[in-house]
């Protein structure tokens, strides 16, 4: 796997200044999975410019796969089970932790926000441990 | 219901849409790359630790000058989380099942969904599981 330090801290500027415009002018904090999941029933409201935002995000991914001519395709022969498994542990998780990698992670952090750090700390410990796990104990991936 | 400028509306998109450019551009939405950098046992790739390094460093920065104005540009106040507390078993439960789910598949919520906008047959396995997650999650919260 190559090292790109210069496209993720530039990418990372890009995703800080994108969660300070969304603050600055909307009032909003930039975490994913709160923003998604306020879409889900009992509605909380506001639905537009949640939709509005994730329109965008999509919108900003295919921008940069348009320029730069490529997209992330699947992994040939990852298991599709580790990925439904997955998705229902990171949208329990991030439900009842209440924030994500960009709503914690980011936003969370950048508040100075203790409880945010424990979450991240928390999630970025047990990923680790899991992915080393996942690859090294059960050999998959 | 507050009348929204149409103004806050496209905020939100361009928003969105730089969030989106930042997570293909830093390769976020590559769960090879995602596991590469979780992998620390592996073949490490430090790469991503650079994402978040500059993210919170704009946050670090911005969000102050931010904070200190009396309300939003184009809305009423700010939307900030209510509860404060650092240490609260629910949170800490929800971290670690998202620390898991996040280190076996390589996803988390924003590259799985800006991952639509790539022909990625992984994230529509994903994103309704992800989905269904959530929903599960708002009812325990409402309990």
């Amino acid at each position: 796997m190559n090292f790109t330090p210069y496209s993720a801290l530039i990418g990372g500027l890009l995703i800080g200044s994108a969660a300070s415009l969304l603050l600055w002018l909307d009032g909003r904090i930039a975490g994913i999975s709160g923003i998604l999941s306020g879409l889900l029933p009992p509605a909380s409201g506001e639905a537009v410019w949640r939709v509005l935002f994730i329109a965008g995000l999509i919108g900003g991914a295919a921008l940069l796969y348009a320029v730069h001519g490529h997209a992330p395709c699947a992994r040939a022969d990852f298991p599709g089970a580790l990925l439904i498994v997955g998705g229902l542990l990171v949208g329990v998780g991030t439900g009842l932790a209440h924030g994500c990698t960009s709503g914690h992670g980011v936003c969370g952090l950048a508040r100075r926000s203790p409880r945010s750090l424990v979450a991240t700390l928390t999630f970025l410990l047990v990923a680790v441990g899991t992915t080393c796990i996942v690859r090294h104990v059960a050999g998959i991936g | 219901m507050p009348v929204r400028p149409i103004r806050s509306y496209l905020a939100a998109l361009g928003a969105g849409l730089v969030f989106g450019l930042g997570l293909a551009l830093s390769q976020m939405t590559d769960p090879r790359k995602v596991l590469g950098f979780l992998d620390v046992a592996g073949a490490w790739d430090p790469s991503l630790a650079f994402v978040m390094g500059g993210a919170v460093g704009v946050g670090l920065v911005a969000f102050p000058f931010i904070l200190r104005q009396p309300h939003p540009v184009l809305a009423n106040r700010f939307h900030l989380p209510t509860n404060t507390r650092w240490f609260e078993p629910r949170v800490l439960l929800g971290a670690a099942l998202f620390g898991v789910g996040w280190g076996i598949s390589g996803y988390c919520p924003g590259p799985a969904l800006a991952q639509l906008a790539a022909p990625n047959s992984e994230t529509w396995l994903f994103l309704p599981a992800l989905i269904v997650g959530s929903a599960i999650a708002r009812v325990i919260n409402r309990r």
